[in-house]
């Protein structure tokens, strides 16, 4: 295996949780919500995964419980947001506090145990062929459905009536409403939409990333995936860009220690985090650009007048 | 689909106010009773063992002291800055850098050790903590960014940074290569006033005071407040948006690392890679269910640091995880969120008359 191919590989791997993520917040965020518990929904994703596949040995079964257990464990911040029209700030924090808090509870007792490892696709042919085979057709399902949902999520957004439906709602629910389209129904399932993309990432993390379950694994991964829809401007393809601009960070950090540069291993694990602020100034300084691209709703409650 | 719905009130319910983080907490403890249920334990002797045992002794009441004390420090600073609308969630990595900042005299300057050494130890501290919310305020100042991801982020970095200083250049070389820095002696501990409650205690009944005076009496108090209802009007109290901002991260970063450096220098007594169980986020709910209010902030942090106290207590007498205080937070939080809505909205049923505003 070339060193390149390696590296490929390994930045494929980093970035596939954080862009599974961040696709799904970016639909949250379109249709004028702003949820900040994307690292609970992924603890408890990579917790409830890692706990079905041990269980049932079926890796496959395991990705789908942490899909659901994402969106399931959202449901308090869907009824304060949507039906008390609670602070958004202050609901999602909640969120990412319960999850991690309730993903270490659920998780204390597989802390070391070895997980089961979702196995990598074989296309017979394809797969074989050199470089070209692992690095394109060598990878297990859940790096192809990240690629196949940002086209999704693309298509779903600019392509479909439902998708112009949930981009007015982000950009004037007044107005939505008044065009009788059900604002918190549709909020109500963009959330949950986050919630199965965040437990998928979570799930790609303990059944594949690293099969194992260790405490706050999600490692600010979810925080992470927050600034990277501000990076993209809330465009699905710009994510799929930054997603893995920010894999080959976290890589890049990881050869680095293994090469040792002499610099100390924790200010290269310190890179991402960095890398994520200097996104973030970078982006935000225009603001023309972030301002014609925010949903206007965001983080807006919505209650109709009766 | 929904047979009740909210109707806003004409003004907030001062009954609910009172009434609404209450009810929370009686929710909270069903719900609790529930969780420990389904973790195994019979729930009524776990809620003893929780929430009344840990209220019994002077022991434990002490303790609670002792856990309040950072609860204290960092909710005040965030209740004012949380007033302003600037969602300061780093103060964790602020307690770990003012910890980090304090430190430094026990660790690079042992010589120096007199009352005046404590006293630039807590400044240093304030120092330390304030610098590193100064980074996320100048940001969004100066380019826009969010705050909320910029704080989150260093806090990150300040425990990479904490880590690496304890395993490479802070490292105790008497210490059998374990990753902690000398022990504090003399002056460089907190003096104690009973038990382990240091004198960071009367610090964190000050910064509610202070919190106080600011919010009440003083302008700079009163343009935070305006500022959080309406940035617009918050110009003619003559302060800036950027310079509200910029304050209001300064104030909460350096009580943050006055935590920090009371932890370290008050109960550890040495520098380790882990200093905070969490409470720089745990202060995030002391915060919102001290509705941003001195008063408030102060019985919130008393009952944030039962649920560590609970939490240790459970901890051994009955096995149950470490992080089921994490998890109870959690919870708590939503739950006073949640009650808050009575607060503004009442509930009426779907398709009764509307009755005259009462």
């Amino acid at each position: 295996m070339s060193g390149l191919e390696a590296f490929l590989l390994t930045v494929i791997a980093a970035s596939t949780p954080l862009l599974l993520a961040a696709l799904g917040e970016l639909v949250v965020e379109r249709a004028g919500v702003l949820n900040l518990g994307v690292e609970g929904m992924m603890a408890t994703g990579a917790v409830i995964a890692f706990a079905v596949a041990l269980a049932t040995g079926s890796p496959l079964l395991g990705v789908l419980a942490g899909a659901l257990a994402g969106a399931a464990v959202a449901l308090p911040f869907v009824f304060l947001t949507q039906v008390l029209a609670a602070n958004q700030v202050a609901s999602g924090l909640a969120l990412a506090l319960f999850g991690l808090g309730l993903s270490g509870l659920i998780g204390e007792g597989f802390v070391g145990q070895p997980g089961v490892r979702l196995e990598r696709l074989h296309i017979p042919g394809l797969s074989d062929i050199p470089f070209i085979g692992p690095v394109l057709f060598g990878h297990d399902v859940l790096v192809y459905l990240s690629f196949f949902m940002t086209a999704a999520v693309a298509w779903f957004l600019f392509r479909t009536r439902a998708g112009l439906i949930l981009r007015a709602v982000g950009t004037n629910h007044t107005a939505a409403h008044a065009l009788g389209h059900p604002v918190r129904l549709v909020r109500t399932l963009a959330i949950l939409f986050g919630g199965v993309m965040a437990g998928l990432a979570g799930a790609y993390l303990s059944v594949s990333y690293t099969p194992q379950w260790v405490e706050d694994m999600t490692a600010g991964r979810g925080w992470i995936a927050l600034a990277l829809v501000v990076f993209a401007t809330w465009r699905p393809l710009r994510v799929l860009a930054g997603a893995y601009l920010f894999g080959a960070v976290w890589i890049l950090g990881l050869h680095a220690q293994a090469a040792g540069y002499g610099l100390p291993p924790q200010f290269l694990s310190a890179l991402p985090y960095l890398a994520t602020i200097a996104a973030l100034v970078l982006i935000s300084r225009n603001r023309t650009l972030t301002l014609t691209n925010t949903p206007a709703m965001i983080g807006q409650p919505f209650m109709p007048e009766r | 689909m929904m047979m009740f719905t909210l109707e806003r009130r004409p003004a907030p319910s001062r009954l609910w106010s009172l009434a609404a983080p209450l009810l929370a907490l009686a929710l909270a403890v069903v719900l609790s009773a529930v969780l420990f249920a389904a973790l195994g334990h019979p729930p009524l002797r776990a809620l003893y063992v929780y929430f009344v045992e840990p209220l019994s002794s002077m022991w434990s009441l002490e303790e609670l002291a002792v856990k309040a004390t950072p609860l204290l420090l960092i909710g005040a600073g965030l209740a004012l800055a949380y007033r302003a609308n600037v969602w300061n969630i780093g103060a964790e990595g602020q307690l770990i850098m003012g910890a980090i900042a304090g430190s430094a005299i026990p660790i690079l300057w042992p010589g120096w050790n007199d009352p005046l050494a404590m006293v630039a130890m807590l400044l240093l501290g304030m120092a330390g903590g304030a610098a590193w919310a100064a980074i996320p305020a100048f940001l969004k100042n100066r380019f826009n960014t969010n705050e909320i991801l910029t704080s989150l982020m260093l806090v990150y970095v300040a425990g990479l940074f904490l880590d690496w200083l304890v395993r490479g250049p802070w490292r105790d070389p008497m210490g059998f290569n374990f990753p902690k820095s000398v022990a504090f002696e003399g002056w460089h501990v907190l003096p104690v006033l009973s038990g382990r409650v240091h004198v960071g205690f009367v610090l964190a009944g000050v910064a509610v005071i202070v919190l106080w005076l600011m919010l009440s009496h003083m302008r700079f108090g009163f343009a935070v407040r305006v500022q959080g209802v309406s940035p617009r009007a918050a110009r003619f109290s003559g302060f800036s948006a950027a310079s509200i901002t910029m304050h209001v991260m300064l104030f909460s970063g350096a009580l943050a690392g006055l935590a920090g450096i009371g932890e370290v220098a008050g109960v550890i007594g040495h520098l380790q890679p882990s200093i905070s169980p969490g409470y720089g986020f745990a202060a995030i709910i002391v915060a919102v269910l001290g509705r941003l209010s001195p008063w408030g902030v102060l019985f919130a942090a008393f009952l944030l640091a039962l649920t560590y106290l609970g939490g240790e207590a459970a901890q051994l007498a009955l096995g149950m995880p470490a992080k089921v205080a994490q998890a109870l937070q959690g919870m708590l939080l939503f739950l006073i969120l949640g009650a808050d809505v009575l607060v503004h909205y009442r509930i009426v049923r779907r398709g009764a008359k509307r009755e005259g505003t009462a």
